[in-house]
């Protein structure tokens, strides 16, 4: 079992591992995803004109589309860049489960959208002003948490639309519809953060969240071998 | 065999359709608050319940496809979709058009509507998703996983008013927990139910023929080139 266990996450690391080098070194996807996330905080600046504590109350939905937005330039890129040379077939033909590779893809893009918004973090609350909250550890647990939802589901879409006509029109317009449960989730637990409100009563979407989260992956673990291999 | 079925059951869901109507707007009386206006429950919940009674039909077809690989299972899957798409857009118009005399309002961002937008949306994606893929049984497994997703999606569709305080009405009839309606007044919002169901179903198979049609001359067409 232990040897089982071992042997998954040892292969589901490497696709992840294999997958950030890649984007390490050529870094296509974080530097458009980065500055497409500037261009939308400069665009929301000429869309509102607002005071301050306005601000502090919108701010948690402009910063989650902000995430949506960018995040969709990682996972659209995640199966098309094995679309090359046939890596997508080479990897499927590889002694790696439908299940690992998905993990694995999903793990990268984790960690590549988490820092797209660690960088959009900070500039945001520099652009419109906006004091980031004392307990930021708990804003960073909603990001965790909203992003994996994110990642979750945008990874499997990818994997969905990797073959087909239009792909980066088709997922966003396939995801954002299934991600608005995460979504309302994290904007309402991260405008109460930003601005200072009682938690107690947003702890019904960190529940929202924590289920979303569970109940998209499991799912999306289940199918992935039929999206993948038929 | 299937025209005449179609036939039958058109004639039938035509014929209670035509006696509700003149139940509903010559036999029930107002309602005490509503007025008038909430005779069009008697076609926004049966829409409602119909469009559901699709979605899900089509996810259990769906992972029967995933099981048997039968192409037919996806033809059908699809036409329910289709249909029942096509009553959640009836849902929502009607729905729409009680808001705007009771609430004063055409729309308002509250979680059963939001939620059902949603829905409405996620099934656009379906059809744009089978739109976007040639190869048969690709878009049958495609579809049917979609359809999977669709289906969780829909669950917080159904629990949104008891989950989130909402302003949509609770529920009404008895079987959701509601205070139900007065005897004489719930009678032909079920009898709409069963004639949209009805006519539903001769829709899907006009539907599911179409689209097997669809797949025979994609077939012979793809002889024809290889030839």
């Amino acid at each position: 079992m232990r040897f089982l266990r071992q042997k998954f996450l040892g292969q589901t690391l490497a696709i992840a591992a294999k997958d950030l080098r890649s984007e390490i070194r050529g870094k296509e996807a974080v530097n458009a995803s980065v500055s497409f996330a500037l261009v939308i905080l400069l665009l929301f600046s000429f869309a509102f004109d607002l005071e301050p504590e306005q601000i502090r109350d919108i701010a948690g939905g402009l910063l989650w589309l902000v995430f949506a937005f960018a995040g969709t330039l990682i996972l659209n890129r995640s199966f098309a860049r094995e679309l090359v040379n046939d890596c997508l077939d080479a990897l499927l033909a590889s002694p790696v489960s439908g299940a690992q590779l998905f993990f694995g893809k999903c793990l990268a893009n984790y960690v590549l959208i988490l820092i797209v918004e660690c960088i959009s973090l900070p500039v945001f609350a520099i652009f419109y002003n906006v004091r980031l909250p004392q307990r930021l550890a708990l804003l960073f647990l909603v990001m965790l948490l909203g992003t994996w939802g994110i990642t979750v589901i945008g990874t499997l879409f990818s994997a969905i639309t990797v073959n087909l006509r239009l792909r980066e029109l088709m997922l966003p317009t396939l995801i954002y519809p299934m991600l608005i449960p995460a979504l309302i989730g994290a904007i309402e637990l991260s405008r109460a953060l930003i601005t200072g409100n009682q938690l107690a009563e947003s702890l019904f979407w960190f529940r929202v969240l924590v289920g979303f989260d569970l109940i998209f992956t499991i799912l999306s673990l289940a199918l992935v071998d039929i999206v993948l291999v038929g | 065999m299937r025209l005449k079925i179609i036939v039958t059951l058109t004639a039938i869901a035509g014929l209670i359709l035509a006696w509700n109507l003149y139940r509903i707007f010559l036999d029930v009386p107002d309602e005490a608050s509503q007025g008038a206006i909430f005779r069009i429950i008697y076609f926004h919940v049966p829409a409602a319940i119909t469009a559901f009674t699709g979605f899900y039909a089509a996810i259990l077809l769906g992972i029967g496809y995933l099981i048997r690989r039968d192409l037919r299972l996806d033809s059908i899957a699809a036409s329910i979709n289709e249909v029942s798409l096509a009553f959640a857009l009836i849902t929502i118009c009607t729905g729409s058009i009680w808001g705007r005399v009771i609430w004063g309002i055409w729309w308002t961002w509250d979680a059963r509507l939001t939620s059902y937008f949603v829905c409405i949306l996620i099934y656009f994606g379906y059809f744009m998703l089978r739109r976007a893929i040639d190869d048969p049984t690709t878009r049958a497994r495609l579809s049917a996983v979609m359809s999977i997703f669709a289906g969780v999606e829909i669950v917080l569709v159904w629990k949104s008013i008891e989950w989130f305080r909402t302003q949509h009405p609770g529920p009404v009839l008895e079987i959701r927990g509601g205070g139900g309606m007065a005897p004489g007044m719930e009678a032909p919002l079920w009898w709409n139910f069963l004639a949209l169901l009805m006519l539903s179903t001769a829709l899907i198979l006009i539907r599911t023929r179409q689209e097997t049609m669809k797949i025979e001359i994609d077939g012979l067409r793809r002889h024809a080139h290889a030839f």
